[in-house]
């Protein structure tokens, strides 16, 4: 069992307690919303996931990437806080890679999801990341969720995040055993497009990411359903000295510049010389 | 700060801790309106989504009101509450329309506006308007309100949840602040100009509020009547 507690720096938590008995009130952490989906076909796995990041009513991101690789034939969707879903899909993803340095194999997707869980069980929650792993190794396509208190669900299509019902309506509707490559893209396409359009939380373009046994395909920007549709040509054009200021003062660089040698034999420069920069006013 | 919030915290009776069946009259369905004065005219606009929550309700929700030919309404808020209004107020127009055989001057409606929305002091309409048009020398005007009947005339404004993101576009580029480019601050800007700005700042507003979008309207308010248009925003 590894040791956790060296993972995090809790100084500020007794802190913040005691002011909050002061009645200074709580941070509290934004929700982000998200529209993330996976799909099992054929041959493979597709995952799926919008690019929009807010920071409460805000867009903070409007082509962010979700889709994140933990290894060459595992990608993992992260919805929740996003310092989250990185660092975690992060942590795990370079935990395999030296598993498989060590091993000289492959990492399987259920390890991942196993070092996935047990990391997000630990923080019983307070790791806000609610994960869609997906990936082929040689026992086949697996496709998994994992809650952010560190449960899991295997499941044939599955979806996350604000936006997880829109995409989940869209799933349940269409989806067959054994699709081919083409529909089944084209399925978490408008799974995904059906989260976009009808939750406020997610928006921007389509990520798309198809695993095939030992071939995988990262479609960036897939579609890109919400291009700005009007924009003024030439219009907001500042000339020279809009910005007006009270005061104006030109300090000349070189002036302060001190330039040492560090060549080995004209190093005993001596730093008494370095004090005439007295007039420095920055 | 702190005592205080520590007396609070004290002063609360044991029995609020227990759950009870509790009134909730409000919502907000957010959106955002602008209203642009030029010399002789009136830009209003508004967005066509209702939301509540993190859903979007409708991509066409009517959140303006013509209430002459010389005077628009848009509004921003709950929507129950922006009928409601809109419903009050064309019914005083009629009836003064029939007292006095005449349709209200603008800036009439203005007041008439701040006097419904005082009314209801405690216990507001949940609205957040901007009434433009001309005035009776043909001047544009614009009138910015708060959800209990503030009222003031102004050049320019914004109401609603991208109100923050569009208010200093047109600090800067109605009002002429900052610009050490411009001598003449108390210039107005031309009707297209005004129109087009109107789209912009929607459209990039959109891009940052996930509460507006889809549509604008765009009401155009001048000599001639009032002028619509319909423009489209992004849907997500």
């Amino acid at each position: 069992m590894e040791n956790y507690e060296q993972s995090f720096n809790y100084e500020n938590c007794l802190r913040n307690e005691e002011l909050t008995k002061q009645g200074y009130e709580k941070k509290k952490q934004r929700k982000t919303g998200t529209t993330i989906a996976g799909i099992i076909f054929k041959d493979g796995v597709v995952l799926g996931a919008d690019t929009r990041a807010t920071e409460g009513y805000i867009v903070a991101d409007g082509n962010c990437e979700k889709i994140h690789r933990i290894s060459d034939y595992i990608y993992c969707c992260g919805a929740g806080t996003s310092a989250d879903t990185e660092n975690t899909t992060a942590l795990i993803s370079s935990k395999l890679e030296l598993m498989r340095l060590t091993t000289g194999r492959e990492p399987r997707v259920q390890n991942a999801l196993t070092l996935l869980k047990q990391y997000l069980y630990h923080y019983h929650g307070y790791v806000s990341a609610a994960l869609v792993l997906g990936g082929v190794d040689f026992k086949g396509p697996h496709l998994h969720m994992i809650h952010p208190h560190g449960s899991t669900s295997t499941l044939p299509f599955l979806t996350m995040g604000s936006g997880s019902l829109a995409a989940m309506a869209v799933f349940e509707a269409e989806y067959k055993t054994d699709l081919d490559e083409e529909s089944a893209k084209n399925l978490v396409h408008k799974a995904i497009t059906a989260g976009i359009f009808n939750d406020l939380g997610s928006g921007g373009n389509v990520d798309l990411c198809v695993m095939k046994f030992q071939n995988t395909q990262f479609f960036r920007n897939f579609d890109k359903p919400n291009k700005r549709k009007f924009s003024r040509i030439n219009a907001y054009r500042f000339p020279k000295g809009t910005t007006q200021f009270l005061e104006e003062k030109v300090t000349l660089l070189r002036k302060n510049l001190v330039i040492e040698n560090l060549d080995k034999n004209n190093n005993n420069n001596d730093n008494d010389n370095n004090d005439n920069n007295d007039n420095n006013d920055l | 700060m702190q005592l205080i919030q520590q007396s609070k915290q004290e002063s609360l009776p044991k029995s609020k801790e227990i759950n009870q069946p509790q009134f909730f009259p409000y919502t907000n369905n957010q959106g955002s309106c602008l209203g642009i004065c030029g010399e002789k005219f009136a830009v209003l606009a508004t967005d066509t989504r209702m939301s509540m929550g993190y859903s979007i309700v409708t991509r066409n929700a009517t959140k303006y009101l013509k209430l002459t030919d010389k005077c628009v309404l848009v509004s921003s808020g709950m929507q129950a509450d922006i009928e409601t209004l809109h419903k009050i107020l064309k019914a005083r127009l009629t009836i003064y329309q029939n007292q006095h055989q005449k349709p209200m001057s603008t800036p009439a409606i203005s007041h008439l506006l701040s006097r419904t929305l005082y009314y209801r002091r405690f216990f507001p309409l949940y609205t957040f308007n901007v009434l433009g048009g001309i005035d009776e020398d043909g001047k544009g005007c614009v009138f910015s309100y708060d959800a209990i009947g503030t009222l003031e005339r102004v050049r320019y404004s914004a109401s609603g949840s991208g109100s923050a993101l569009i208010e200093p576009i047109l600090d800067n580029q109605v009002g002429f602040k900052n610009r050490g480019d411009i001598t003449d601050k108390t210039g107005f800007l031309e009707e297209d100009e005004v129109v087009e700005l109107a789209k912009d700042t929607l459209t990039s507003t959109c891009e940052r509020d996930i509460f507006t979008g889809d549509f604008v309207h765009i009401f155009v308010v001048n000599e001639n009547g009032v002028r619509e248009e319909k423009f489209e925003l992004r849907f997500d």
